[in-house]
């Protein structure tokens, strides 16, 4: 047994283990068809294969092809037939297989989904929840690395959010199933292999739409989710050995933002960076530091800034580690706060 | 050599506009004439009923256009020729089927027992909807093109699982079959046996578009490449359409899975009150096309087999005259919602952003009350 879960005669494990991200995810999917019959699986490959990445495996064989279903390759079929389902009084979780491929469904995500809900005047409930492995950092061909998640936080209707870790991977995606809401639901693939203990039977410790100090500090905030949260508590680490305390949030909730927690941090801080993979210009770093300097405008030492990507498409994979903030780029931006 | 885009090969052969081998009941003459596979036993009050129903959603239709013309209402999509497609169609349904329109399914909505405010609210710009799908079986009318065909196919697989006795119904125009989701929504519905019914009104022009420009075959033939049956009815014979949607309805009921019908019509108006026919079409096809009127071919046959009067026909005309100006008095009565409504049934659970928004225009707003 890899996982490290223990698993009873009727295949449901329980108690605490140690699992990677896919594995976690995988028991939360578990759990929720587990507990509500009107939960389905759906996407290319998440049958008999168990996904690309695995995210999917074994569920088919126990939950059987009618809820956990292998879909034909087309990304908008897979969105507007969820959304047929979910009318039905369904609950679909949508697989789509990687971010850039997230841009057929765009459509049916951004004019259906999102907005079906306040048409009806809220007759109509859309619980539909879409994963998306998302983000660079693995080796891959193009359309298989990009962090698409502003063109949905910019979609009124649509909730946002982004597991960092395996307890969160599994905490999350059942929240996300239970909401009565759409949520996009992005996965940091290079973190998939992670490996942290995730507690099975407890609750989760935060709602969906809630951030966390995931490292206290005192002399600037670095605002992450997703894959940079990693790569933010390594920087924390390093800055410590040059005697700076760098506070750590990931978001986890992008839309809506946890503004509160972001507001308290950076007045205590005086500082703040953001740091996402996703182009800078334009990008979800902007919406924070506009919403910071609003908020925090007095207890500012330095300007927000903010380490991403450029604005250009995703590079060739053997550019990626230039693209990519890594600990490097972010103690840049650390200094050049300082600098004020 | 020059490549000529307007005759492609085959086009003889297989166009598009080839002339149609229809299902027919009923003649323009209003004869009814019989079908080898097709047929329909009406008694002459439902006969009558369907008279009365084609001329009020053509009344209803009437007046939304005059409306619209009188700036009170944004825009309104005519369905003025395609009433017979609409209410033969609509008349197969069962209570528990569900219907997929598209934004000018006026008829359909008259069959599902939507109050017609309802639509002119929607082309006011009241709301985007408005009425509660689960209430009518009657989804909200969908503006992108052929979305709704992949929800309605969605709803059919739902209703797979549960086991009910039930079928969904989609509509879309002949343009919308040039669009991905429309072809994506037949193969879902093939592979998986989906009960649902495509009902595709083919009124010859997506807007400024001919048929040629989207298809080099007839529609109704496409269903043959994806797996499922396809059958080409005659659009304006009310008949015909009720017995066509009834049957395709019951096959996907009984599990026989989807069926493609091409209901060959004509759009008399405009697309939308926006749009100007008079700059891509000609006179003469209108003119061909008003001999085929759905609702004239049913006066004539009631007429010719005694199964009205004139005191009947008076008593519709009647009916709707009465139908038009409650519609006219009610629209202009709708009042604009509040403000606030804005921030309304966007979400289910409370969204802190929208909160936020929220309460910061509630109180710009209450900083003017009070000011002269």
């Amino acid at each position: 047994m890899t996982t490290g879960a223990s698993r009873t005669a009727g295949g449901r494990s329980g108690g605490a283990a140690t699992l990677t991200l896919v594995r976690a995810i995988n028991e939360g999917l578990r759990r929720a068809m587990e507990e509500d019959p009107k939960v389905l699986v759906m996407g290319e490959d998440v049958g008999k294969l168990g996904g690309v990445f695995r995210v999917t495996d074994g569920l088919q064989k126990d939950f059987g092809e009618d809820r956990v279903i292998d879909t034909p390759l087309a990304e908008s079929g897979i969105i507007g037939t969820a959304i047929g389902l979910a009318l039905r009084g369904y609950r679909p979780v949508c697989e789509i297989q990687f971010d850039g491929f997230v841009f057929p469904a765009a459509d049916q995500i951004i004019t259906q989904l999102a907005k079906m809900r306040m048409r009806s005047l809220g007759a109509l409930r859309l619980p539909v929840v879409v994963r998306i492995p998302f983000g660079g950092g693995i080796g891959a061909v193009e359309h298989h690395s990009e962090s698409p998640e502003v063109h949905f936080t910019h979609t009124g209707g649509l909730r946002v959010v982004a597991c960092s870790n395996p307890a969160d991977g599994y905490h999350m995606i059942r929240q996300a199933i239970r909401c009565e809401d759409p949520v996009i639901f992005f996965e940091p693939k290079r973190r998939y292999w992670d490996k942290a203990p995730v507690d099975l039977d407890a609750d989760p410790d935060l709602p969906l739409d809630k951030g966390r100090v995931v490292r206290p500090g005192t002399d600037v905030t670095l605002l992450a989710y997703g894959p940079m949260v990693r790569t933010c508590l390594e920087a924390a680490v390093a800055a410590e050995e040059d005697g700076r305390s760098l506070e750590v949030i990931d978001l986890r909730s992008l839309s809506p933002l946890d503004t509160e927690l972001v507001v308290e941090s950076v007045r205590r801080t005086g500082r703040c960076v953001v740091v996402h993979e996703a182009p800078v210009f334009s990008g979800y770093g902007a919406e924070l530091a506009a919403r910071i300097t609003e908020q925090c405008f007095y207890h500012l030492e330095a300007p927000v800034l903010r380490v991403g990507g450029f604005s250009t498409p995703y590079p060739p994979s053997r550019l990626e580690d230039h693209y990519l903030p890594d600990l490097d780029r972010v103690l840049d931006a650390v200094d050049r706060t300082f600098a004020y | 050599m020059a490549v000529n885009t307007n005759a492609p090969v085959g086009a003889e052969t297989y166009g598009a506009a080839a002339p149609p081998e229809l299902v027919q009941l009923l003649t323009p003459e209003g004869e009814r004439v019989e079908h080898p596979d097709y047929d329909i036993d009406l008694t002459p009050e439902q006969v009558r009923s369907l008279y009365r129903d084609l001329v009020l959603v053509r009344r209803i239709d009437l007046e939304a256009v005059a409306l619209q013309r009188q700036g009170e209402l944004g825009i309104w999509a005519s369905l003025l020729g395609q009433e017979a497609a609409q209410i033969g169609s609509g008349r197969a349904l069962s209570d528990q089927d569900m219907v997929f329109p598209t934004y000018r399914e006026h008829g359909v909505a008259w069959c599902r027992n939507v109050d017609p405010i309802k639509l002119l609210g929607l082309f006011r710009g009241v709301s985007h909807g408005g009425w509660d799908p689960a209430e009518h079986n009657f989804h909200l009318y969908t503006i992108v093109i052929g979305s709704q065909t992949l929800h309605a196919v969605g709803y059919a697989m739902g209703i797979q699982r549960d086991g009910a006795e039930a079928a969904a119904i989609v509509y879309f125009g002949d343009g919308a079959t040039s669009q991905g989701d429309v072809n994506e929504s037949f193969i879902w519905a093939a592979v998986n046996n989906a009960p649902v019914v495509f009902f595709c009104q083919n009124n010859q022009w997506a807007i400024s578009e001919p048929l040629e420009k989207q298809s080099r075959i007839p529609l109704y033939r496409r269903a043959s490449g994806f797996g499922f049956p396809g059958i080409r009815v005659d659009g304006n014979d009310v008949f015909a359409c009720l017995a066509v949607t009834r049957e395709a309805l019951r096959n996907a009921r009984e599990g026989q899975g989807p069926t493609l019908i091409e209901a060959y019509t004509y759009r008399m108006g405009a697309h939308t009150t926006s749009d100007d026919p008079t700059r891509y079409r000609v006179e003469s096809e209108l003119e061909a096309w008003k001999l085929k009127d759905p609702i004239e071919r049913v006066k004539a046959y009631l007429f010719k087999n005694e199964l009205a009067d004139q005191e009947f026909f008076e008593a519709i005309d009647l009916e709707a005259d009465e139908l038009g100006k409650d519609l006219r008095r009610r629209c202009l009565e709708l009042p604009d919602p509040d403000p606030l409504a804005i921030f309304e049934n966007v979400y289910a659970e409370p969204h802190a952003l929208l909160q936020e928004e929220r309460e910061q225009f509630a109180a710009y707003l209450a900083s003017f009350e009070g000011v002269a």
